[in-house]
């Protein structure tokens, strides 16, 4: 076969590996290359000292981290119990309301937020960190009751059965089974909203009338303000720490692979 | 009474319906404290919803469930003092083998050091010594078998509830596990209600055994009575391998069945009255010298089958005979058979035709069934309330079912020697008992039709 370059089935996979390779893999080298340069290209660390020395920056960090940590509690407060009650038998048997509230996730961010925006002016209620809270949660709780409910629906019933068999009553059923069984999808959730809440800035900008700023909100200044270098160290730290969470949560997937939509 | 005392678990009137259809019908059964019971029937037929109720997954439509005295039928199933080993195990595969064990030890605050004692011991019992650290996962489904029953006796219930325990397993290891329950019933002297479908696992291991079918228990007796004296067509046909033939006793102690008459030990069933007659495969016994024997036939098929050989024996009027011998006789070769009185079982026929509640559209039409059949004028008026009664080989069957009167599924299939008597479940849930010759599967659709002159209406008063 002459041209079996074409033919054989891995060569299948070549589109796909030069995406990963122009949109996901050079990106991230550029990332390393310009977070470890200064602005004339030369070798260096002055970008990491920067962020270390300015207080302002590593008080947005930990802010950032703060309010990604806040929010990830508070959607699995909220979206636990609805989760639960989407997927017992005996409170729900419609699909329409699971969908209800997955909803949600198909609208766009920055159209959910600006509605939330214009809400919040109609109720006359200010805008600033309480909004802030507000509009991540609405935001990210569809994230955080899909990969649970899911979990929660594939569970086999009969251990909840042999729990109450073995002298459970309800409530250490739930806590004893229930929860540590649907640990998978919290722990899908917890990935679902906690990564993409550090590195948010448009809700932020919206929620706090730009008075707050957030991780996200001050790459996103570096950059537009041609300090890529400064940007490009900021997003590898913020990389690295996404990474870090991700790692976590892979080996506790391992053995019950149930995860949630990822 | 000392028979009362004994009772542990008494079931009174116990019904339930899912959505219309009747699961349990009026169901009464007493359990004997420390009591093998096994509660046995195909699938659908009612006993794992049975053995639900009174582990309290369930609850009773109507009906109790009395246990030592006390109505348990609305305490929760955690407040019960019995625990369930589950078809598919259910251990938690979040815990290792010893907490799966320890479950239900912790719960009821019982000391740290008495629970390892106790699940020590309970793991001896399932012959698990030393797997306590295991990840359940990592376990074969025999050793989560052996888990699940451990988890479930270490909390000594009263009673210990077995829903189809080995069904997963392969062969070899389900007769090792059978064995291994019987002993542990005979070391703990619990009480075990089993369920199963597997009626010689049923007859292994049960002191009562309980043969359900449809929702309703069939016949209750110790695994000998229900295999030699089954009470009816079904039992008889469940349990162990048989010939059922339709049968006509004629006098006391005399049957006639596959075109002769043989000496029975039956009284009281009244003279020339139609019976059923079950004859066990190997109580027949085929004699190489055919002018003494009682009825002769030509020998259709005969297969090895380890202990004994199985053979298809077509009589000399026709009938086709299951036997099994020690002997092997040749395909083609006619051979003489003869039948002990004592091994002749007969039992009174349920049914000896199919009886339907109708009501007169016209003349000519009859509504049975929810549809209409046409019918010759009878005297009944329209409007009226009446009787039809169609004999069992007068009713035709359709391929298409969208060609007969009425749709129905056929749902059980019993072989009579030189017919298929058929029960069919119609779209509306009557059945329909069938004589035919053709050959029909379980779960077949067909088309229901009866010829206008093959309904016999009575009025209804």
């Amino acid at each position: 076969m002459k041209f079996n370059i074409f033919t054989r089935r891995s060569s299948w996979a070549l589109p796909y590996a030069l995406f990963l390779g122009f949109f996901v893999a050079l990106p991230l080298i550029l990332i390393v290359i310009f977070a470890f340069t200064d602005n004339q290209g030369v070798f260096s660390l002055q970008n990491f000292v920067k962020f270390v020395t300015q207080p302002e920056a590593v008080n947005t960090f930990i802010y950032s981290i703060g309010i990604a940590l806040v929010t990830t509690f508070l959607c699995i407060l909220l979206g636990y119990p609805a989760a639960y009650i989407l997927s017992n038998r005996n409170l729900n048997r419609s699909q329409t309301t699971v969908m209800l509230f997955i909803l949600p996730m198909w609208i766009n961010i920055l159209v959910r937020t600006l509605a939330t925006v214009a809400l919040f002016d109609f109720a006359h209620i200010p805008l600033g960190e309480g909004a802030l809270i507000f509009g991540m949660v609405y935001n990210f709780l569809p994230f955080m009751i899909y990969p649970i409910y899911n979990t929660l629906q594939k569970m086999d019933h009969s251990l909840i059965e042999a729990a109450e068999d073995l002298g459970a009553k309800p409530s250490t059923v739930f806590w004893k089974v229930t929860v540590p069984l649907s640990m998978p999808g919290i722990t899908s959730g917890i990935m679902m909203v906690f990564m993409p809440t550090i590195s948010t800035f448009a809700i932020a900008e919206l929620l706090t009338m730009n008075n707050i700023k957030l991780f996200g909100t001050t790459i996103q200044e570096n950059i537009n303000n041609g300090m890529w270098n400064y940007g490009a160290a900021l997003s590898l730290i913020m990389l690295v720490i996404i990474g870090i969470t991700s790692l976590f949560s892979d080996s506790e997937e391992q053995s019950q692979n149930e995860g949630g939509i990822i | 009474m000392v028979k009362q005392n004994n009772t542990i678990i008494k079931i009174e009137h116990l019904s339930k319906s899912f959505a219309e259809k009747v699961v349990l019908d009026d169901i009464n059964l007493d359990i004997r404290r420390g009591e093998f019971v096994t509660l046995l029937g195909p699938s659908g037929c009612g006993k794992t919803t049975l053995l639900r109720m009174i582990a309290g997954f369930l609850q009773p439509d109507s009906g109790v469930i009395i246990m030592e005295g006390n109505d348990i039928s609305d305490v929760p199933p955690h407040r019960r003092p019995l625990n369930t080993v589950f078809q598919r195990y259910a251990l938690f595969p979040h815990l290792n083998v010893y907490d799966n064990i320890a479950f239900g030890l912790k719960l009821n605050k019982v000391p740290a050091d008495e629970i390892e004692k106790r699940v020590r011991k309970a793991l001896k019992m399932v012959s698990m010594t030393y797997y306590e650290d295991r990840d359940v996962n990592s376990l074969s489904g025999g050793q989560q078998q052996r888990v699940a029953i451990a988890r479930a006796i270490v909390n000594r219930p009263k009673v210990l509830l077995l829903d189809e325990p080995l069904a997963a397993l392969d062969l070899k290891m389900r007769k090792d596990m059978q064995m291994e329950l019987k002993e542990m019933h005979n070391t703990l002297g619990i009480t075990f209600i089993y369920v199963t479908h597997d009626q010689e696992e049923a007859l292994t291991l049960s002191d009562t055994v309980v043969v359900m079918s449809d929702g309703k228990i069939q016949q209750i007796g110790s695994p000998i009575d229900i295999y030699n004296e089954p009470v009816n067509s079904f039992v008889a046909d469940f349990i162990g391998e048989s010939n059922i033939l339709n049968g006509r006793m004629l006098k006391d102690r005399e049957v006639e069945f596959i075109g002769h008459t043989f000496e029975c030990v039956d009284e009281g069933f009244g003279e020339d009255c139609a019976v059923d007659v079950v004859i066990r495969p190997e109580d027949i016994y085929i004699i190489a010298n055919a002018e003494n024997a009682k009825f002769t036939g030509t020998v259709k098929s005969c297969i090895f089958k380890g202990v004994h050989y199985e053979m298809f024996v077509e009589t000399d009027k026709g009938y086709e005979m299951m036997i099994q011998d020690y002997n092997a006789f040749d395909v083609g070769s006619t051979v003489g058979m003869f039948i002990k009185p004592s091994d002749i079982h007969v039992m009174q026929k349920e049914r000896v035709c199919n009886t339907f509640e109708g009501k007169m559209i016209s003349d000519t039409t009859v509504e049975i069934m929810g549809s209409q059949f046409e019918c010759l004028p009878c005297g009944a008026k329209e409007g009226d309330d009446v009787i039809v009664r169609v004999d069992f080989n007068k009713v035709e069957l359709l391929d298409n079912k969208e060609d007969g009167i009425v749709m129905g599924e056929i749902e059980f299939i019993l072989y009579k020697g030189n017919h298929y008597h058929l029960t069919v479940l119609t779209d509306e849930g009557e059945k329909v008992y069938v004589d035919t010759n053709d050959i029909w599967d379980k779960g077949d659709f067909v088309g229901i039709s009866v010829s206008s002159k093959d309904l016999r209406i009575t009025k209804r008063v």
